[in-house]
């Protein structure tokens, strides 16, 4: 065991888990890595390409290296980081990509072949044949390199969205933004403090360093109680801020332990917020620098600081700046043995306490599965070997300023801390501590900031008391790479060297983001958060140019990597979307009613019966007896529209082409709404309850768009007219009654004081009745099936009693309820337009309706749907088709083609919409549009469906097929 | 009285409550529903009607409670809820005249009752509305699980009010929610 003293795990604690099937112990505060490399397993996998050993680069979300498979079967979650892996009792993780042990990965022949793979290969080598890219290249490529995997099964975790609110939203639970949070806080600003990690206080909790009389750590958790005591202030540990996105708008996720819930995809939306996300340490290139073992000093720190871990004993620190040093005191106060800290720079600080080598460099290392000793270069030009099992690289400091680049802030570059740092920031934001590339008096800059922000927002705030840290101001001299023989890895995660950067360079690729996308460096999980800088510096060094002349590096979200499953929320399976249930739903499931989505809605399509085995033989039979004697059906879903107002018919006026003015009172109207392009919107019927009170109806498709439409007319075009507009589309359950038994059916429901009879209530009459002793209802008199036909309303909760009534006294007439298939295919024998049909190339004249554009008044789209083009004799017009042969079928969507000739666009006469079977006829109809159609009835055509490669002969008909003159629907 | 029976927005004889950890989810059949807008120059008959019958109107993002209440839906605009009677609508037109025109609303409408204490954190996960500013007497439009809904807040309750269609899929989703709590 390599656990030292100290720490701030719960050793009253203990964890078992496992990793590769074998089992380990650790502690509660643990991460998998600290528990790993305190039981001396520094080898965690294999890298992407040359599948080389590795071992954690860091100890937090930007690590390239320990990525893991966390638990098993379809629980398994691949690429997790194992330093950021919060320990638990039973944890299972397992390393990836390799064949055969992780000791003895079979892939690792890759690194042997390394000359083959450099940077590009695969594009340059798999050029032919050419189909033996996608059957062959591309899954063995696929199958050697690569991260973890996913388990093809459906995630069984549930997963769920939310959304908070609040003034100030701090981004990062470090010094900064803990000063932050109590000055905000303690000014009653609604506050939420959001850390990804699942001990809050950032470096505090990494570093020896004192606060006032106390430890780092002592004081995050006592302003972190402080802060859990005010209401208004929100602290969210687990909780990544994974993009900053319009309108100070955050997105963030938050892992839940022991919840029901796995992760909690936040929207958060913010008055102001505050970065102070810390800065990430960056590694010093060398050859063989990927060893399991070697990692960042700050890395080396936070193990043995917090976690009480120390990965070897014998210890080696590699660093261009002062923190190295750091580094070596912190560690052998823990016992460890410092055997060299190997310091780049020549006025390197001295120490008795261990051999430090100024303006020496670290060439080369050895270990073959975990590090043993590095190859030192002294500034004299000797080489010397000093054993290490660890080594600690400092390369200076990258502020984590990702979120500032979200929408499209560029840093810029700071020569002291040879980094880049935040120059603008989205609207809201301000960036406080090392994320600004302020290293030093971050509790004063977070706390500035704050009071920044509180003024801004109008809230009062008062200065806090800090207490005197202890810190040293950042002194370094820029190292980004050891020049030398030998694979010096930039971007471990990728496999990225020196070297591929070179050859990015050679071959042209000089822009960062072609050397990105020839490289791949910065790609995958960590998004070259260790190694976006090192690869600039190497590309500016082989162009000669200053690294800010190279390139700038920005970041989109997300910040660290987030699931699908969150994204989606509980938006899974069924419940990807809300259904709508119509009044009679019940009632038709109970009858086994087959449903079909119509939007949201779901509708009953047919209602099948014993001994029924296909849906044509429900269809046709709802169809004849519907015909024969009266059929029910629930027509709910049609859009409902309450409009009223002294100039409520005047408004009717001008949003259907058709007028209303005249309409009078108990009558309805067939409508034609038209798009100010002149093609049809929509249709309906329109009722007059009143002089000032209309009912419009619109299609169940066009509901929301229409009602929105005319919601548009009202207030922005016609503010004047005095008309109010309210959907009622769920205030009334409403069904077709139609058949010749209609009005007999509907007279033993209708209350006996109502007279429905043919005189009293004839075609499109309406009314406001009461039915079944003295319940409120609404009848109209309209067909769409051709029949003698009603539609009846009433108040939606009778709906369904409604239903069971009609059917129950429907028994005597051997009543049906039919679905939506029977209603379609009673449309199409009648010859009524539908959706296929109003499919937002059709106009007035097209649809044979040409007549209903009023000339006498000014309506939407009146104007235009005269223009040149719309009104030619020879445009597409409805007509019917029935086949030569009534045996024969043809599809919807074929196209029209002469009796004789070539089939192709410029013979092309027009289409079919819609087709189906008529019972009625005994033979497949169909409605279409054919050019000068009005004048072809009678012509053979051919139906023709390239798809399927079919012609059907079919004769030119007119469009009503049942009942021309209307004389059922007057009966 | 009519001969039919009434079902409830999900479907059943009687209003549906739930107890779930400390959230208590009822449905709520009893109330009358109606739309009620002011006409265009008609605002001193219209708020001399209001007065009549002691109805307060309140401003854009609020309610006014009372023996009938009021929500604000829009400019001129309110949906006024009172105890469960056969016409509203009616009853409200008597009062107001040709000052406003009303459109009875009492079915197109689903109510869910949310109280507990941890109805913010509920609503949190369920709606981008800003549920934990809201004090009594707020009201606001907003969407959950793409359901459009009104969100009226009360002493010791959130109302939540969907079109009627969309009943079982929003009692669905608070439901679930409420269960992924505890």
């Amino acid at each position: 065991m390599s656990r030292v003293l100290g720490g701030l795990i719960d050793r009253n604690k203990p964890i078992q888990f496992q990793f590769n099937g074998k089992t380990y112990g650790g502690f509660a505060g643990d991460t998998l890595a600290s528990a790993l490399l305190a039981n001396d397993v520094r080898l965690m996998g294999r890298s992407f390409k040359y599948h080389r050993p590795r071992g954690p680069l860091t100890a937090g979300s930007e690590e390239p290296n320990a990525l893991v498979t966390l638990g098993t079967g379809v629980y398994a979650e691949p690429n997790a980081r194992a330093t950021v892996a919060e320990l638990y009792e039973g944890l299972s993780a397992r390393s990836q990509n390799h064949i055969g042990s992780l000791s003895f990965d079979l892939m690792a022949i890759n690194d042997v072949l390394s000359p083959f793979f450099a940077a590009g290969f695969y594009y340059k080598t798999f050029m032919w044949p050419k189909a033996f890219w996608e059957k062959l290249y591309e899954p063995v490529i696929r199958h050697a390199a690569g991260l973890g995997k996913l388990s093809g099964l459906p995630d069984p975790d549930a997963y769920e969205k939310g959304y908070l609110h609040c003034d100030l939203l701090i981004i990062g639970a470090g010094p900064a933004g803990l000063a932050a949070a109590l000055t905000a806080g303690r000014a009653g600003a609604d506050v939420i403090l959001a850390d990804e990690d699942f001990e809050l206080g950032g470096r505090l909790n990494s570093e020896t360093y004192a606060l006032g009389d106390q430890s780092g750590s002592a004081w995050a958790i006592g302003v972190l109680a402080e802060l859990a005591s005010l209401p208004n202030v929100r602290v969210m540990a687990r909780t990544t801020i994974y993009g900053a996105f319009d309108h100070g708008i955050f997105g963030a996720l938050e892992q839940n332990i022991g919840g029901k819930v796995r992760q909690t995809l936040w929207r958060i939306y913010t008055k102001r917020s505050l970065l102070c996300a810390g800065a990430t340490e960056r590694p010093i290139a060398f050859a063989n620098n990927d060893r399991p073992g070697i990692m960042l000093g700050s890395a080396l720190r936070s193990y043995a600081n917090r976690w009480a871990a120390l990965p070897a004993r014998d210890i080696a620190i590699f660093t261009n700046n002062d923190e190295g040093h750091r580094t070596a005191r912190d560690l052998r106060a823990l016992g460890a043995n410092i055997t060299a800290v190997i310091d780049s720079r020549l006025d390197a600080p001295k120490s008795t306490d261990y051999p430090i080598h100024a303006g020496a460099v670290v060439t080369d290392s050895a270990g073959r599965l975990g590090l043993r000793s590095v190859t030192v270069q002294l500034a004299t030009g000797e080489t010397r070997q000093i054993a290490a099992g660890a080594l600690g690289v400092s390369g200076g400091w990258n502020p984590n300023l990702h979120l500032t680049c979200h929408q499209r802030g560029r840093p810029i570059w700071n020569a002291d801390l040879a980094s880049f740092v935040p120059n603008t920031a989205p609207v809201g934001m301000l960036v406080a501590g090392a994320a600004n590339g302020q290293m030093t008096a971050v509790l004063a800059d977070g706390m500035d900031k704050a009071l920044q922000i509180m003024t801004d927002l109008g809230i009062v705030a008062k200065a806090i008391s800090l207490p005197v840290a202890e810190e040293t101001p950042v002194r370094l001299t820029p190292l980004f790479h050891v020049p030398g023989k030998g694979r010096a890895w930039l971007d471990q995660q990728n496999d990225v060297t020196v070297k591929d950067v070179k050859l990015a360079h050679q071959e042209g690729y000089i822009s960062v983001e072609h050397l990105k996308r020839y490289t791949t460096l910065g790609m995958a999980t960590d998004q070259g958060k260790t190694s976006n800088i090192g690869g600039l510096a190497v590309m500016a060094e082989m162009t000669g140019k200053s690294i800010p002349d190279t390139g700038t590096t920005i970041f989109r979200p997300p910040y660290t990597p987030v699931s699908i499953a969150a994204f989606a929320g509980r938006s899974a399976g069924r419940d990807f979307r809300p259904t709508r249930l119509t009044p009679s739903h019940h009632w038709a499931a109970e009858q086994g009613a087959v449903f079909v989505e119509v939007g949201m809605w779901l509708r009953a399509q047919w209602f099948p019966r014993a001994g029924e085995t296909t849906w044509r033989q429900s269809v046709d039979r709802e169809v004849l007896a519907t015909r024969k004697s009266v059929g029910i059906c629930d027509v709910t879903t049609l859009g409902k529209i309450d409009v009223q107002g002294r100039d409520a018919a005047r408004f009717l006026d001008r949003v259907y082409a058709n007028g209303f003015a005249k309409l009078a009172v108990g009558k309805v109207r067939y409508g034609l709404m038209l798009r100010e392009d002149g093609m049809v919107m929509d249709d309906g019927t329109t009722a007059r309850l009143a002089e000032d009170h209309f009912i419009t109806t619109t299609t169940t498709a066009n509901a929301v768009s229409v009602f929105r439409h005319m919601e548009f007319c009202r207030q922005c075009l016609w503010p004047d007219l005095d008309v109010q507009l309210m959907s009622i589309t769920e205030s009334w359950a409403q069904y077709s009654v139609a058949g010749p038994n209609a009005r007999a059916l509907l007279q033993r429901i209708v209350d006996a004081e109502h007279d429905i009879s043919n005189n009293a209530f004839p075609y499109m009459a309406c009314g406001q009745i009461t039915v079944c002793g003295g319940l409120r209802a609404r009848l109209f008199r309209i067909s769409f099936s051709g029949e003698l036909a009603f539609e009846i309303a009433v108040p939606t909760r009778y709906g369904d009693a409604l239903m069971r009534r009609m059917v129950e006294v429907g028994a005597e007439f051997d009543a049906v309820v039919y679905g939506t298939e029977a209603l379609g295919v009673m449309r199409i024998e009648k010859g009524h337009v539908a959706g296929n049909e109003l499919n937002g190339t059709t106009t007035a004249l097209t649809l044979g309706m040409g007549a209903m554009v009023s000339k006498s008044k000014d309506s939407i789209g009146a104007v235009l749907s005269t223009r040149e083009g719309m009104t030619a004799p020879d445009g597409l017009a409805l007509v019917g088709f029935r086949p030569v042969n009534p045996s024969d079928s043809f599809a919807a969507g074929s196209h029209l083609m002469a009796k004789h000739g070539a089939v192709n666009a410029a013979n092309d006469q027009g289409y079919v919409t819609s087709l189906c079977y008529s019972p009625h006829l005994g033979h497949v109809i169909g409605l279409g549009l054919i050019k000068n159609g009005a004048a072809r009835h009678g012509e053979v055509m051919r139906a023709v469906n390239p798809v399927q490669n079919t012609e059907t002969l079919v004769e030119v008909v007119s469009p009503h097929f049942i009942d021309p003159k209307g004389e059922r629907l007057r009966a | 009285m009519p001969s039919l029976s009434a079902l409830t927005p999900l479907g059943a004889a009687h209003p549906k409550t739930n107890q779930i950890g400390t959230i208590t989810l009822t449905e709520v059949t009893d109330r009358a529903l109606a739309s009620l807008t002011c006409r265009n120059a008609s605002m001193p008959a219209f708020s001399a009607a209001a007065s009549s019958m002691g109805l307060t109107l309140p401003q854009a993002g609020h309610w006014a409670n009372g023996k009938q209440s009021a929500i604000w839906t829009g400019v001129d605009q309110w949906l006024i809820d009172a105890p469960y009677g056969p016409d509203l609508g009616q009853d409200l037109k008597s009062v107001f005249g040709d000052s406003a025109s009303i459109t009875e609303q009492t079915d197109a409408w689903a109510r869910f009752d949310v109280s507990g204490a941890a109805r913010v954190d509920l609503l949190e996960r369920l709606c981008p509305a800003p549920s934990r500013r809201m004090t009594p007497g707020m009201a606001t439009r907003s969407t959950i699980e793409h359901i459009g809904c009104l969100l009226i807040c009360d002493a010791d309750r959130f109302r939540l009010m969907c079109a009627r269609s969309y009943a079982g899929s929003l009692h669905h989703a608070i439901f679930t929610v409420a269960h992924s709590l505890w």
